[in-house]
């Protein structure tokens, strides 16, 4: 396993390199000038040159390659354009809330969709299965920004079960009060696709032959499903959650705008709006880092769940 | 004459032709009832969206006809405290004018100008208190708004999943036709773009380009072809191999030949639904871009700019603008995910 996980480690080694290389070609190519963004409207070409003396845009190509590779290395993105802060501070402190908000999403979600599309599996076929997936196939085709406007309005401002925006410093409180609304969100509009997808994997292990001899020998239906189905499907739910996994870092942007959420996914939001390009470039590499990372734990993992699997 | 037409038909016709995939799939789409309620919404979708450009429709959306937030016309007796606010501030709180006549430097041609004003003839429009489906904040009709903002979203999903699904294609079929080193660089390129979350990609393409229309289907199209790629190369590795395209080769057939015109018929029922796929999720994602002011500029509108607008709408009691968008999209998407399943279904070579 270990030659395994360092081939893995070995082969990452040109994707990294291609997704240095794409960001520095979007960023310092086709993003134009920075010292004509940071200078703003009134500035001189005096202070202009300053500006690129400064950030060192003024060097050959290379050169800045270099800096930027070293960049990502050493884990040191200098500082943020629009507001001085430490970029590795911003990420820092940024990843916390957007935990606070994504982690209870996934677990959550997760066990729900699980639960409900063995449910749904079992009454296959059914008046209650169709209905159930005809409401999810509606469910899914109403954007999320309807969703989080029409419920941040009713529990928010109508009902004021929930506060309608907001963060504290306290983990405890936010994870309380603020948290809520948000997560019961985002599990709402996450279950519908999900509870199809796993339906349909479900349905899938059905039809094999294991689940006919496990029948053939007597074994309960509900006994056939959790013990015998539900393993097997573990696999492309294991490897649909590591697809996922991701994204949980960024958290759902749209949420933490709605609700003033000072996570990672607002932040980028904001650097975008600002060009600010140095925090941009350190999301975008470390993630692309962390999904290549994310990606062998799951290949990894599906050895325990499926014994079948071996490393070559 | 009937006696000659039934001896006609009576001899069997001495080969028959057999429809082909296109054919069959057409009748099997005809046959399933959902299938064909869901493409004539889209096709009724899209030709509004046409009718739009052309400017048959929804033309002087952006005329201010109504009052501030009318009312939809079935609830026109609901109380409308905004309009009545900007009519107080015009109108009822003027204070009497002091006459300043004496150190009023302009004084002496007031009466002048009074004069050339009256010859120029002002018409007074009254705008309207209700609207069909209400007005939003400067009474302009929600329902023009909705159609015109159709254009903008259905052109975006159709244009950027059209390009998506040309990249994806023409990318898949050189890496699958070819495999060795095309294949080997093809695969790098497309670790390096899903290796980066797919909305991180989005937004940092979107950081770098001048906002507009063009450049938000360019960055849809540059950052979500990876799919179809990955299911075109797929087909053309199992086709390559196939022994119809080792006979186009003995007979001479070109490379380009073999790969465009002898598997790409064989791969286009995945290429077809691919496409469909991705124009449901274009229209959200421009949606949802246009709304955090990511997509189209301000002088247009589309149902995302419709949904920023409605936040606000919302807290008032004013939900028409919400619903309206809101409404048309998830009819649209609904249409088109269900002419997905019905065009899978249908496309299938399997199924006879």
């Amino acid at each position: 396993m270990t030659a395994y996980v360092l081939r893995r480690l070995w082969q990452m080694i040109p994707t990294l390199a291609g997704v240095i290389l794409l960001i520095f070609f979007l960023f310092n190519w086709v993003g134009g000038d920075p010292a004509q963004v940071l200078a703003g409207k009134i500035s001189n070409p005096e202070q202009i040159a300053n500006i690129r003396k400064q950030l060192g845009v003024d060097e050959p190509f290379w050169f800045q390659l270099w800096v930027f590779v070293k960049q990502v290395f050493t884990f040191d993105f200098g500082r943020s354009w629009s507001t001085n802060e430490e970029v590795s501070r911003i990420l820092l402190t940024r990843v916390g809330p957007t935990l606070t908000i994504m982690v209870p999403v996934l677990v959550i979600e997760t066990v729900l969709a699980v639960l409900f599309a063995i449910m749904v599996a079992y009454v296959r076929g059914s008046l209650t299965d169709r209905t159930i997936m005809i409401v999810c196939t509606t469910a899914m085709s109403i954007s999320f920004l309807v969703y989080i406007i029409f419920f941040q309005w009713l529990f928010g401002f109508k009902l004021g079960i929930f506060p309608v925006q907001g963060w504290s410093e306290s983990f405890t409180k936010n994870l309380v009060t603020y948290a809520p609304l948000p997560i019961m969100l985002a599990i709402f509009v996450g279950l519908a696709p999900q509870l199809r997808l796993y339906r349909s994997f479900f349905l899938e292990e059905v039809n094999q032959d294991y689940v006919r001899t496990a029948r053939a020998k007597g074994l309960p239906e509900k006994k056939v499903l959790l013990k015998h189905v539900l393993r097997n499907a573990m696999i492309p739910i294991l490897t649909n959650i590591g697809i996922y996994l991701p994204s949980v870092f960024v958290g759902s942007f749209l949420l933490e705008v709605f609700f003033s959420i000072p996570g990672l996914g607002r932040e980028i939001i904001t650097a975008v709006n600002r060009s600010d390009f140095p925090v941009i470039k350190a999301v975008t590499v470390y993630l692309a880092m962390l999904t290549m990372i994310i990606n062998l734990l799951v290949d990894v993992m599906y050895k325990f769940v499926d014994p079948r699997v071996s490393f070559k | 004459m009937s006696a000659i037409l039934t001896e006609k038909n009576s001899i069997p016709p001495p080969w028959q032709e057999s429809p082909g995939l296109w054919t069959l799939a057409w009748r099997r789409l005809l046959n399933d009832r959902v299938g064909v309620v869901a493409l004539v919404v889209v096709v009724a979708f899209i030709s509004m969206m046409l009718a739009s450009y052309a400017g048959l429709i929804a033309k002087n959306w952006s005329k201010e006809v109504g009052v501030s937030y009318a009312n939809p016309v079935f609830m026109a007796g609901a109380e409308n405290l905004e309009a009545r606010a900007v009519t107080n501030r015009d109108f009822g709180t003027q204070a009497a004018p002091v006459d300043l006549s004496d150190v009023d430097p302009l004084a002496p041609r007031y009466k002048e100008w009074d004069e050339r004003a009256a010859k120029i003839s002002v018409t007074e429009t009254r705008r309207s208190e209700t609207l069909a489906f209400g007005g939003d904040k400067w009474g302009r009709d929600v329902l023009q708004k909705v159609i015109k903002g159709s254009e903008v979203s259905i052109f975006v999903g159709l244009t950027a999943a059209i390009l998506a699904t040309l990249i994806g294609t023409i990318l898949g079929a050189l890496a699958g036709y070819w495999g060795g080193k095309v294949n080997d660089f093809l695969e790098w390129f497309y670790n390096i773009f899903t290796s980066i979350p797919y909305i991180l990609l989005i937004l940092a393409f979107a950081a770098v380009f001048k906002k507009g229309l063009d450049t938000i289907i360019f960055i849809l199209a540059f950052t979500g072809w990876t799919g179809i790629y990955r299911l075109v190369r797929a087909e053309y590795i199992k086709h390559g191999a196939r022994e119809y395209v080792k006979a186009a080769q003995a007979i001479g057939a070109s490379h380009m030949s073999r790969m465009f015109v002898h598997i790409l018929p064989n791969a286009s029922h995945v290429i077809l639904v691919q496409l469909s796929q991705h124009v449901v999720g274009f229209i959200k994602a421009e949606v949802i871009l246009s709304f955090l002011g990511l997509g189209v500029p301000v002088d247009m509108v589309s149902w995302g700019t419709m949904l920023a607008e409605a936040q606000n709408e919302l807290v008032i009691g004013k939900w028409w603008q919400l619903f309206a968008a809101g409404a048309s999209m998830a009819v649209l998407v609904t249409a088109f995910s269900l002419l997905t399943d019905s065009l899978r279904d249908a496309l299938d070579p399997k199924l006879k």
